[in-house]
């Protein structure tokens, strides 16, 4: 068994996002569109130089063609793929690998959803057809177990556990406050946040991430071709992606403070980008915040804090985002919504402005400029206990 | 070989309506005591088969090879409910499965029916009813919702002979309904009382002839009927001892139409002495007279339900939560529409999909690997643990007990009576599953609270009613804690 990596074979030269938000101005189309001309911008390219596409959407169009028609690409190969909730960032994967393999020179991976135009709260989707037995518990209700076994375990009383919860929405809501592209732009007070209506559990409004649209696109070439196109390109450092068993909601052991996969997938890309301490060598990291809770137990699985203590290091400010490793910097999942095919391509355009130092003054983080250059983004899409775990390391430099 | 009555089974549903809230909410005067309430994932199917769980959770022995289902509010037309109730209690598939639905006299035709047909292969009737009525009437108020199930068959296991029966059927306009509609139609009552009595008159005293047996030698006697004033006379004009007439649950519970003579039986069953003659008035569109003769195995019947974790009837008449807000049990009945969440309606479940898992929709059946022993809910292929392919043993574990690993309630879920309780349960003996809470206050739910399952309807999509299993809090149950003390 092996997961060899593509350790700087392959480099990010261009990239875009849109403006996230309810986007009712825009159709899947035009904000395919403007995602894709945006990035053929940034990389000073061409359609016409672009051999492949990989498109990343859960449930907002089948097939290639979903974004071959908009932009009139000349039959070339697009891929659509999806896997729950890091389905953009597995359209990146594959386009890396595609490039690392040799059968093309430059691809574009691309993301999209358009989750507003349905009409419904929260999220949606079409199923199989089932036997009906399946819980009909939702996203929140399933991530809601976490809160109360993280703190039955490690001796959180419900005062605290809801003020870290609270401060890590807060954090992102901050974050995401001076970000142009998130789809909230406020700051909320932790008292607005710990006093909203609960959806599920202890899970009030505020410790769930938004509903919204999006898209975000790369453009992908081999490591050697990078500085024909920018002088400062990303280096793909490590790419992880696991499925586990989904044994957690059958399996007694399973305690719902712990994302199994999650460890997997990180120990996994450690060990591809040769990364021993992450907390020390991260400069960011862009984890999928989906509920406040989650991101807690990802400061733990993905090694950033001790088992156990990650709740400490959420109040100390750690995290923040002028803290020692700064975590969604761009407002993550809770600023920006989750557009499922956009938000792995999102979180990676924000290690683009950060990592390069492109982000705007107010928002650049004080760690890259401390001289850490390596940045994370993490997805996962199922629930606790049965889930696809999604982890890349880039940085601007190639290793020695 | 003496044949009868083997066994007894009686589930109320968990919720209670004050019938002093109809009166607080329509301004009207709605007398006192409370009516028994289906809750909103109920039907007279799930009813009937918690009834009939709880009459085959203290008895071995074979298996029903016939189950005759009635009720007068049918949840399938067409399609046969009984094969629902068959599927949930895993019978084989060689045992037949029939309903008798539509009229309030179909609960003695599955009394007659069963009885009938039970001996050296036993059958068993399901006496189902949910009453509904239009809003601060006397169906609405004076009615509830139950089920009772008997196994009937041969052998030493027998508690009660028929030994007498007679029927009368006369055509009259007493009670009716239409297809479809939720409140029932009567007669100015005085006429029906005036064509009931003699009818009844008439098949009690050949019944009392047929069985060589007189009135004053009958020492429980249950008359059941929705004609309350023809019940009434009826009861005069039987000729019984007074203090053999049975004490009337209808403050609590409230009739139980097509269920009440079960209900009735049932209690008679458990109050009645070894050889005591047992007489069952049924008085629906003519009458039947059902005489039962309790033999000596009946205190030990009785001491085996009891370990089983079986209430009497007269604790679960005196049980129940009776705090149902009014406009909540008019949601439910479909008589108040309420704004639904912003969420996609329910899928209603594939036919193929559905058949292929029979043995978990229907049974519960876990599967457990025959190399490791790890239980897989629902069950699965392949060993989550060990891995073996195919190597599985399926086990059902509708009966076993567990505990509540940890729980959530979600606001956001549909549900025609939100919020959803879910909980995620370890069983007694392992085996670990996340599903619905019902018949729970979410408040009173903590980590390590006993559970049991029942067999509820999730929803209903496109006239499918999607039927499984909940849990719900362990308590009266065909489970009991026995199992409990096992669980580590």
């Amino acid at each position: 068994m092996s997961s060899n990596g593509i350790r700087d074979k392959v480099a990010i030269v261009g990239m875009g996002c849109t403006r996230f938000g309810e986007r009712w101005d825009k159709g899947v189309d035009d904000l395919l569109i403007d995602a894709a001309t945006d990035t053929i911008a940034s990389a000073g390219v061409s359609f016409d130089d672009l051999d492949a596409y990989w498109l990343g959407t859960l449930g907002s169009g089948n097939s290639g063609l979903t974004l071959s028609k908009p932009l009139k690409i000349d039959y070339k190969p697009v891929s659509r793929l999806e896997n729950f909730c890091a389905t953009g960032s597995e359209a990146f994967r594959n386009a890396c690998y595609a490039v690392a393999s040799g059968a093309y020179d430059l691809v574009m991976a691309i993301g999209v959803e358009k989750l507003k135009d349905s009409g419904f709260s929260g999220l949606t989707g079409t199923r199989p057809v089932t036997d009906g037995t399946d819980a009909a518990l939702t996203a929140p209700a399933a991530f809601s177990f976490l809160a109360p076994a993280y703190a039955d375990k490690y001796g959180v009383d419900a005062e605290t556990m809801k003020q870290v919860m609270s401060r890590i929405a807060w954090k992102n809501h901050a974050n995401g406050a001076v970000n142009p592209r998130a789809q909230f732009r406020k700051e909320v007070s932790m008292e607005t946040i710990m006093n909203s209506p609960l959806i599920a559990g202890q899970l009030g409004i505020f410790d769930c991430s938004g509903v919204s649209d999006g898209s975000a696109a790369a453009i992908i070439c081999r490591a050697e071709d990078a500085h024909r196109y920018t002088d400062s390109p990303l280096f793909v450092k490590a790419l992880s992606f696991v499925a586990g068993p989904g044994g957690g909601p059958i399996d007694p052991s399973y305690d719902y403070t712990t994302f199994l996969e999650v460890v997997r997938s990180a120990e996994d890309a450690y060990r591809q980008a040769g990364i021993d301490d992450p907390r020390s060598s991260l400069a960011m990291a862009e984890v999928h915040d989906c509920f406040t809770p989650t991101e807690l137990v990802l400061m733990e699985d993905l090694g950033f804090s001790e088992r156990g203590v990650g709740w400490k290091d959420v109040l100390a400010g750690t995290f923040d985002r002028d803290g020692e490793l700064p975590v969604n910097p761009d407002g993550g999942l809770k600023s920006f919504g989750h557009p499922i095919g956009a938000s792995g391509l999102r979180m990676l355009f924000e290690c683009w402005l950060q990592l390069r130092g492109e982000a705007p003054a107010e928002r650049q983080i004080a760690s890259v400029t401390a001289g850490r250059k390596l940045g994370l983004t993490h997805n996962l899409g199922g629930a606790p206990g049965e889930c696809v775990s999604f982890v890349s390391i880039v940085g601007p430099e190639p290793s020695d | 070989m003496s044949t009868g009555i083997v066994s007894w089974g009686v589930y109320l549903p968990y919720w209670r309506l004050q019938r002093s809230g109809i009166g607080a909410a329509l301004g009207t005067a709605s007398g006192k005591g409370t009516r028994s309430v289906a809750s909103f994932d109920e039907d007279t199917t799930t009813l009937g088969v918690e009834a009939a769980r709880r009459a085959l959770a203290a008895l071995d022995g074979p298996v029903p090879e016939d189950l005759f289902f009635s009720t007068p509010a049918p949840a399938y037309l067409d399609k046969t409910n009984a094969a629902v109730i068959h599927s949930a209690l895993d019978l084989p598939v060689s045992s037949g499965a029939y309903d008798l639905i539509g009229s309030v006299r179909s609960g003695a035709a599955a009394l007659r029916s069963a009885s009938a047909l039970g001996g050296d292969r036993r059958t068993i009737a399901v006496l189902s009813d949910l009453r509904t009525g239009l809003a601060g009437g006397a169906e609405e108020r004076d009615s509830g919702d139950g089920a009772v199930a008997f196994v009937f068959g041969d052998g030493d296991r027998v508690v009660a002979e028929l030994v007498g029966h007679a029927g009368a059927t006369a055509e009259f306009l007493d009670r009716w309904r239409a297809p479809g509609d939720i409140d029932s139609r009567v007669w100015e009552e005085r006429f029906g009382e005036a064509v009931y009595l003699p009818l009844v008159e008439g098949a009690w005293a050949e019944a009392l002839k047929g069985a060589g047996a007189l009135a004053a030698d009958v020492d429980h006697v249950a008359v059941a009927g929705l004609h309350a004033r023809a019940v009434q006379a009826s009861r005069r004009a039987l000729g019984t001892r007074p203090e053999s007439a049975l004490a009337d649950r209808s403050a609590t519970i409230g009739n139980l139409g097509a269920a009440q003579p079960g209900l009735l039986l049932a209690d008679a069953l458990e109050q009645a002495k070894p050889g005591a003659l047992i007489a069952l008035v049924v008085v629906a569109d003519g009458a039947d007279v059902f005489l039962w003769r309790t033999t000596s195995e009946l205190p030990a019947a009785r001491a085996g339900r009891e370990a089983a974790g079986l209430a009497p009837v007269a604790d679960l008449a005196a049980g129940g939560r009776d705090d149902l807000p009014y406009a909540r049990f008019l949601t439910w009945r479909g008589e108040l529409q309420r704004d639904p969440p912003r969420r996609p309606d329910p899928e209603r479940p594939g036919a193929p999909a559905t058949w292929r898992s029979t043995p978990w929709k229907g049974a519960f059946k876990a599967s457990a690997c025959r190399a490791c022993g790890f239980r897989h809910l629902p069950p699965a292929r392949v060993c989550l643990r060990c891995r073996s392919v195919d190597d599985m043993d399926h086990i059902r574990l509708a009966d076993v007990g567990g505990r509540v690993a940890t729980f959530t309630v979600d606001r956001l879920a549909f549900s025609l009576s939100p919020p959803v309780v879910g909980v995620v349960v370890d069983f007694d003996g392992g085996g670990r599953y996340r599903c619905e809470m019902t018949d729970v206050d979410p408040e009173a739910i903590v980590i390590g609270t006993r559970v049991t399952m029942t067999f509820r309807r999730l929803f209903t999509a496109e006239g499918v009613h999607n039927y499984f299993w909940k849990a719900r809090p362990a308590g009266e149950s065909p489970t009991g804690d026995e199992m409990g003390e096992h669980d580590s």
